[in-house]
Parts: C-alpha cells; sequence; structure tokens
C-alpha cells in the first residue's frame, strides 16, 4: 500500500481521536484497529464480471389473490450500494425476502452468485424490521449462538462485530432492554458476523435515533468500499443521498425506475 | 452446512439457559401439573377398588395435558422477533432445530413428570405388583412419542389461524396408538396381570416411525411461509 | 362429460335401489341376530369405501410431497415398487401366512398388496402436478362422510343385538374412530392454515396419519388379546348369498362415491380456476377498479 508513512501517522493521530471519544462521525469507539480500518480503507477497485451477481428473472410472487411481486426483472451488480425506495405496499420487503431465500417465487427466477438464494446463504446476510435477536440474552450470546449456526467458532469474531457497530461486547444487559437503535444495530451485527457478500437490509433506520442511524450508514459504507454488495430498503431515502450508488424505485410490484441520485424535488418534498 | 450436532447441541443449550432464566413457564408448568394432579385425585376416589386398573391411564392422561401446555410455547421465544427468518437464512441444518427443539421438550416434560408421578404415588398409594423396571422404558419410550410428535406439529400449527388449540387438534388423534400402549403398559406393569414387554415394543417401534418422518419432513414445515 | 354425469347419476340410483332390494328383501335372515343384521350391508360397504379413499388421498399426499423433488420422487417410486413386490412373495411364506388375522386368505392379501403400486402409478399417472392436491381434498373430505356412516352405523348395530353401543377392544370399529379423527383434524388443518403451503402441510399430516393406522390396529389388537371383549362386526365365515349381497352393495356405494368425488373434484377445480383469476387480475393490475371478465370454455 503507497503512502505508508503517512498511514502510521494518520493512525496514531486517529488513535488519540478516538481515545478522546472525539470521532468525527459521533461514534463512541473503544480504542482498536477496526476503528482505523473502516475510516481507510481504500475505495476498493471491484472487478466488473462479466456477468452480473444478482439476477432477478421475471420474478412473480402471489399470495393468493394478491400479487405482491409484479414480473420483476433486473441485474444488479456486485459491489454497489442499492437502496430500494417505494410506497408501501410496493413489493420491497417481498423482493428482498425473495433475494434472501425467505420468500420463494411463484414464478421466475433469483439467482445469487450463480446460485439459488437457498443455496447462497452463507454469502447473504439478512436484516429485518424485527430484530431477529432473542429479547432473553444479551447481544453478546445471541452472536455467539448465532456464530455456532455458521460455523465460527471462538468469541473474536462476535465481539469485533459488536465493535464495528459501535457497541460494547461487554454489555451484558438483554437484547430486549435495548433502545430500539441498539437493537438495530445488534441486528445488523447479527447479519454480518458471517461476513457475507451480500447484505440485504429492511427498514433499518425506521424509530432509530440519528447516531445509531449514522454508526450504521457508515459502517454500510465502508463494506461496500471493501467490495460486498448492499441493498437496503428504506422510506427514509435521505439518508442514504451521496452514500448510495444506486436508487430503485419501485411500486405496485413492479421496478419502475432507477437513478443514481435522487431527484431534487423529491428530497425537497421531505418525503420521508 | 454446518454440522448437525454442534448446532443442536448450541440451540439446545441455549434453551436450557433461557428457560432456567426465566423459570415464568418452568413455574406455572409445576404448579399445573399439581393442579391436575389434585383434581384427578378428586375425581377418581383413590380408595376405591378399581383405581388400582384405572390409576395408570390417569397417570398418562394427566403427562398428556401437562405435556400439550408445554409443547404449545415451544416455538414461542422464536415467533417473538422473527428469529425463525434468522435460522431459516442461515447455512445451519433445519432437522437441528428441531432434534434440539424436541430434546428440549423432552427434558421439560421429564421435569414435570418427575414431579408428578411421586404425588401420584402417594395420592393413590401406589405399589408396583409387576416388574418396576419395565416402568423406565415406557416413560422415556411414551414421553418420548408425545414430544416428537408434538414439537412438529407445534410447527404446523405456527401457519394456523388458532394455533394454542391446533396443537392438541393434530396431536391427540395421531398419539393414541401410544398412549394405548402407555397406558396398557403401565397398567399391565402396575397390577402385574401381564407383561409389558409387547407396549414397550410397540413404542419403539412408534418412536423409530414418527422420528423418522418427522425429521424427514420438518425442513419443509419449517419453511412453509 | 357433461353426458356422462347424468347418465352415471342415473346408473347409480338404479344400483342403490336394487342393492337395498336385495338387502331387505332377498338376503336371508341371520340365524343369530334375525333382521337386525341388515344394517350390515349399509356399514361394511361404507367402510370398505371410506377406506379406499383414505388409501387414495394416502398415495396422493405422498406423490404431492415428493413432486418437487426429483431425487426424492424416484426414490418412492422404487420403495413401491419393492413394497408391491415383497408384499406379493411374503404372502406365500408360511411364517408371514401364521401372522395373518383369521379369515384372510393370502391370495386376498396378495391382490391388496399389488394395489399399492398400481394405484401408486395409476394415480400419478391421471392427476399430475396440482390435481394431486385436488385429489387429496376430494377423497379426505368424501372418506370422512362415509366413515361417519361407518361410525354411526356400528353402534346402531350394536345396541340391539349385544346390548352395548360400543365395544373398546372392538378392534375394527376403534381403528375406523382413529381414522375418522385423523382425517377431521387433516380437515382442520386445511380450513385453518393461513400459509401459503397448506397443501403441503395437510400431505405431510396425511403421511403421518397413515403410517400411524398400522400402529393402531396392533395396538389395539394386542390389547383385546389381553383383555377379551365382545366383536360387534362378527367374525367368522358368510353365506355366500350374504356375500353376494354384500359385494352388490359396495358396488353400488361404489359408484355414489365415484358421483360424490367427481362433482368435488370438479367444483375443487373451478373454485381454484377462480382463484388463479383473481390472481391473474390482481397480477396484470386492473386499472380503475376495472375487472377482468371471467369467461370459461362451456363444458
Amino acid at each position: 500500500m503507497s503512502g505508508q508513512p503517512r498511514l502510521a501517522v494518520r493512525r496514531a493521530k486517529l488513535e488519540r481521536f478516538c481515545s478522546q471519544q472525539h470521532c468525527p462521525f459521533g461514534i463512541f469507539h473503544p480504542v482498536n484497529s477496526t476503528c482505523i480500518e473502516i475510516l481507510h480503507t481504500p475505495r476498493t477497485q471491484v472487478t466488473e464480471a462479466a456477468k452480473p451477481a444478482i439476477t432477478v428473472n421475471h420474478v412473480i410472487k402471489q399470495f393468493g389473490r394478491f400479487a405482491a411481486l409484479r414480473g420483476v426483472t433486473a441485474d444488479f451488480d456486485a459491489g454497489r450500494f442499492y437502496s430500494i425506495l417505494g410506497d408501501n405496499g410496493a413489493g420491497k420487503t417481498t423482493l428482498l425476502r425473495a433475494l434472501a431465500g425467505l420468500a420463494a417465487p411463484t414464478r421466475g427466477e433469483i439467482a445469487i452468485f450463480g446460485q439459488s438464494p437457498e443455496d447462497a446463504c452463507r454469502d447473504v446476510g439478512y436484516m429485518a424490521h424485527p430484530s431477529l435477536l432473542y429479547d432473553e440474552m444479551s447481544g453478546r450470546e445471541n452472536l455467539r449462538y448465532f456464530a455456532g449456526l455458521y460455523g465460527i467458532a471462538g468469541d473474536s469474531r462476535t465481539e469485533e462485530v459488536i465493535r464495528l457497530v459501535g457497541l460494547d461486547p461487554a454489555l451484558n444487559r438483554a437484547v430486549g432492554q435495548y433502545s430500539q437503535g441498539m437493537r438495530q444495530r445488534m441486528s445488523l451485527a447479527r447479519a454480518i458476523l458471517h461476513d457475507p457478500k451480500l447484505l440485504l437490509l429492511d427498514e433499518p433506520f425506521s424509530n432509530v435515533d440519528v447516531q445509531s442511524v449514522r454508526a450504521m450508514v457508515v459502517l454500510l459504507k465502508s463494506m461496500r468500499d471493501a467490495g460486498k454488495t448492499i441493498f437496503v430498503v428504506t422510506h427514509q431515502a435521505v439518508l442514504l443521498e451521496g452514500v448510495a450508488d444506486e436508487f430503485v424505485w419501485m411500486q405496485d410490484g413492479r421496478i419502475v425506475d432507477r437513478t443514481a441520485s435522487i431527484p431534487q424535488d423529491f428530497a425537497r418534498a421531505g418525503m420521508q | 452446512m454446518t454440522s448437525i450436532w454442534t448446532v443442536t447441541l448450541a440451540t439446545l443449550k441455549k434453551d436450557i439457559r433461557l428457560e432456567w432464566r426465566s423459570k415464568d413457564a418452568l413455574n406455572s408448568m409445576l404448579f399445573f401439573s399439581l393442579l391436575v394432579v389434585v383434581i384427578f385425585v378428586f375425581s377418581f376416589d383413590p380408595l376405591a377398588e378399581e383405581s388400582r386398573h384405572i390409576v395408570g391411564g390417569l397417570v398418562w392422561v394427566g403427562f398428556l395435558f401437562a405435556a400439550v401446555v408445554a409443547l404449545n410455547q415451544t416455538w414461542a421465544r422464536e415467533l417473538r422477533n422473527q428469529v425463525l427468518d434468522a435460522y431459516r437464512v442461515s447455512p445451519a441444518p433445519a432437522n437441528a432445530l428441531f432434534l434440539a427443539k424436541v430434546l428440549g421438550n423432552f427434558i421439560f416434560v421429564g421435569v414435570l413428570e418427575a414431579l408428578m408421578t411421586p404425588l401420584f404415588v402417594i395420592f393413590y398409594n401406589l405399589r408396583v405388583l409387576g416388574s418396576a423396571w419395565q416402568l423406565i422404558p415406557i416413560a422415556i419410550l411414551g414421553t418420548w412419542a408425545l414430544v416428537v410428535n408434538g414439537t412438529f406439529f407445534a410447527a404446523m400449527s405456527l401457519r394456523t389461524r388458532n394455533r394454542e388449540i391446533m396443537l392438541p387438534l393434530l396431536l391427540f388423534p395421531i398419539s393414541i396408538p401410544a398412549v394405548i400402549a402407555m397406558v396398557a403398559g403401565t397398567t399391565a406393569i402396575l397390577t402385574g396381570e401381564d407383561s409389558a414387554h409387547f407396549y414397550i415394543v410397540l413404542l419403539l417401534t412408534y418412536d423409530v416411525v414418527f422420528t423418522t418422518a418427522s425429521l424427514a419432513l420438518f425442513e419443509t414445515i419449517l419453511h412453509a411461509e | 362429460m357433461k353426458r356422462l354425469f347424468p347418465i352415471l347419476s342415473i346408473v347409480t340410483a338404479i344400483l342403490l335401489a336394487y342393492a337395498l332390494y336385495e338387502a331387505l328383501v332377498v338376503a336371508p335372515a341371520d340365524a343369530l341376530q334375525g333382521e337386525v343384521y341388515r344394517i350390515i350391508y349399509y356399514h361394511v360397504p361404507s367402510a370398505w369405501t371410506a377406506f379406499l379413499l383414505f388409501f387414495i388421498n394416502f398415495i396422493a399426499s405422498i406423490q404431492y410431497l415428493v413432486s418437487g423433488k426429483p431425487a426424492a420422487k424416484s426414490a418412492t417410486k422404487w420403495i413401491v415398487i419393492a413394497i408391491g413386490v415383497i408384499g406379493v412373495i411374503a404372502t406365500f411364506i408360511p411364517a408371514v401366512q401364521q401372522m395373518l388375522p383369521t379369515g384372510m386368505r393370502p391370495s386376498a392379501v396378495a391382490t391388496t398388496v399389488i394395489l399399492i403400486p398400481a394405484f401408486y402409478f395409476l394415480i400419478g399417472k391421471f392427476f399430475p402436478g396440482d390435481r394431486l392436491d385436488v385429489l387429496a381434498v376430494t377423497t379426505a373430505e368424501v372418506g370422512v362422510v362415509f366413515c361417519t356412516i361407518v361410525l354411526v352405523t356400528g353402534p346402531i348395530w350394536a345396541r340391539p343385538v349385544w346390548g352395548i353401543w360400543w365395544a373398546p377392544g372392538d378392534i375394527r370399529l376403534t381403528s375406523t374412530l382413529v381414522l375418522w379423527l385423523i382425517y377431521v383434524s387433516y380437515l382442520v388443518l386445511r380450513r385453518f392454515s393461513n400459509s401459503a403451503q397448506t397443501q403441503m402441510l395437510a400431505a405431510a399430516l396425511a403421511v403421518f396419519g397413515a403410517l400411524d393406522v398400522p400402529l393402531v390396529y396392533f395396538s389395539i389388537w394386542f390389547f383385546r388379546t389381553q383383555h377379551p371383549q365382545p366383536v360387534i362386526g362378527g367374525g367368522g365365515s358368510m353365506d355366500p348369498r350374504m356375500l353376494n349381497v354384500l359385494l352388490i352393495s359396495w358396488m353400488a356405494f361404489l359408484c355414489f362415491a365415484f358421483l360424490v368425488c367427481w362433482s368435488r373434484f370438479r367444483l375443487e377445480l373451478l373454485h381454484r380456476e377462480v382463484e388463479e383469476a383473481y390472481a391473474m387480475e390482481s397480477l396484470a393490475g386492473s386499472v380503475a377498479g376495472v375487472s377482468v371478465p371471467l369467461t370459461r370454455r362451456a363444458q
């Protein structure tokens, strides 16, 4: 890596920064090298393979009489940050669940890194509005259990991931007693535990305090820079402005538009 | 896929730890079991001549009711924050989850039975006239029969409108041969009139058949939307 | 198709009337029970019909369960063939013949066993895909009706003859009761499930039920050998004239069951077509609330 001496100086400066709790991102990080890595990892050049990472091919999802997805066809590339937007009932959650392998399409196919969603489960991390955590256990115990499901032994990864989302691994409180922001951050920690190549996040920011939102956005951005593919379904598009590579607009079960940024009047209208 | 035994053990340990911490379910279940025994004592006079012949039935009906209440909360914790989704998304095998839940329920119901049995013995002045050691395989195999099907049907009822009543509705008809074997076997041992050998074999067959069927079909049930 | 149904209805009505005449008038009075026994011509054919329908439900459920998975499907196919072959060969082994209940000839058992693969392949051929599930629902519902008839006529028969309504050790009646309970729970599951995979869940339950039935039979059988109980159905051989009437009665019942199943099957198909049409409409996206008219080729 070029500029190594400069890196060492900046590293020292940042170490002091973090330890004095003046981290510019408003997150309290205990001193560790992970903090520095987030801030300094240069944006990885994603070598684009000819085949897109995720293909959705004429996917239709029906629940009885109601069609949630009405023929969604799209290609998504690796290493990009996609924000999925749309009204309630547009099919955003259903699309995400279909990508996660939780809702098998009625018709059509989905390929994630060349595999079906069920087979690609090791490469996919999923987070939804419910926390997907046990309320009665502490954050660390929860993650330890889920790490076991993925075959990850030992506590190091668990603690690393908790620190990555800006929480304290030593916190012994049950998750049920967390604030919403903490809970969402712990849920995100669970989603990235096994270092997935694809992250699917469904409404991660709703009812979450600003500090937690910022922490999560920073982390997601750094993960995208490291080459991960990220999908975020949110109503609060403004939060991802400047961070997301592409905005995918859905309406009535179809993708109606894909833009690189949010239109000015949309952002100004303060649409949540 | 992650190893099935590692996941089963991890899940079982987690469930036991959670159950031990809250002790809510455990305490209310223990009290419920006591109440069931007391109700039976008042309904079926312990001093009557016929009691010795029906106590086998009373004991297992009592166990059955306690088991149903325990089984109904098998998946309660997983439902609360849609934790099942997290499990489905992971590479952990579905059967590991099933086995862990069955073993957990087996221990739980076993504890309840361990409480209720001495109460029955005391209230009904039970003496075993046959070979007492045969009660152990009957208890183990019988409890397993109730618990393995109960856990499976509890998972099935997750997707129904009236979850709690659905479990006994599905469980009782299928459990009838096991109940016959348990009751008849226990009565045979208590009264010493017959050998319980056949019933033990029948329970073993029942357990093997339905454990296999549950393991084969659980993944389908888990992934039902 | 449309012409066949009324013709078959008339034929069935004639058959039923004929069977009734045979049962009440032509069949001789029983040596022990007198005229009361004639309910057997209603009771036993209902039982056989119910068992046949539940058996079809079992086969259809298995096929539906494995329909999506080619590996499981071929494995099941080979298992079924193996059952047929082994079952037929086994009935010729003396040790196995001794285990059969009294009155059952080995050839009868062999014929029954060979029906398993026969039904499997016939049903697989004539009911592809989703129709398997429609068949399962149909046979379950109609089977429950016939099973109810068995359970109602059984005690009605028992009371005047033996003085008791019900004998717990009567192996046939008790097995029928358990079968009835299992299939009622099956129908309840279908009614109350709000999953997209209701059909799979129900098929799984049907398989569990089918695995249960032989176990029920054996548990009651052994219980009865330890505690002798009155047998309501009456064992032993039958006067050939009575057997004749019984078979006529069964033919009539089968025709009737076939008619009812056929109606129910078509009804269910129509119902699913309507649902499909609604789903299509939702898929296409109704513009300004205009609903797509449902047209159907008049058949």
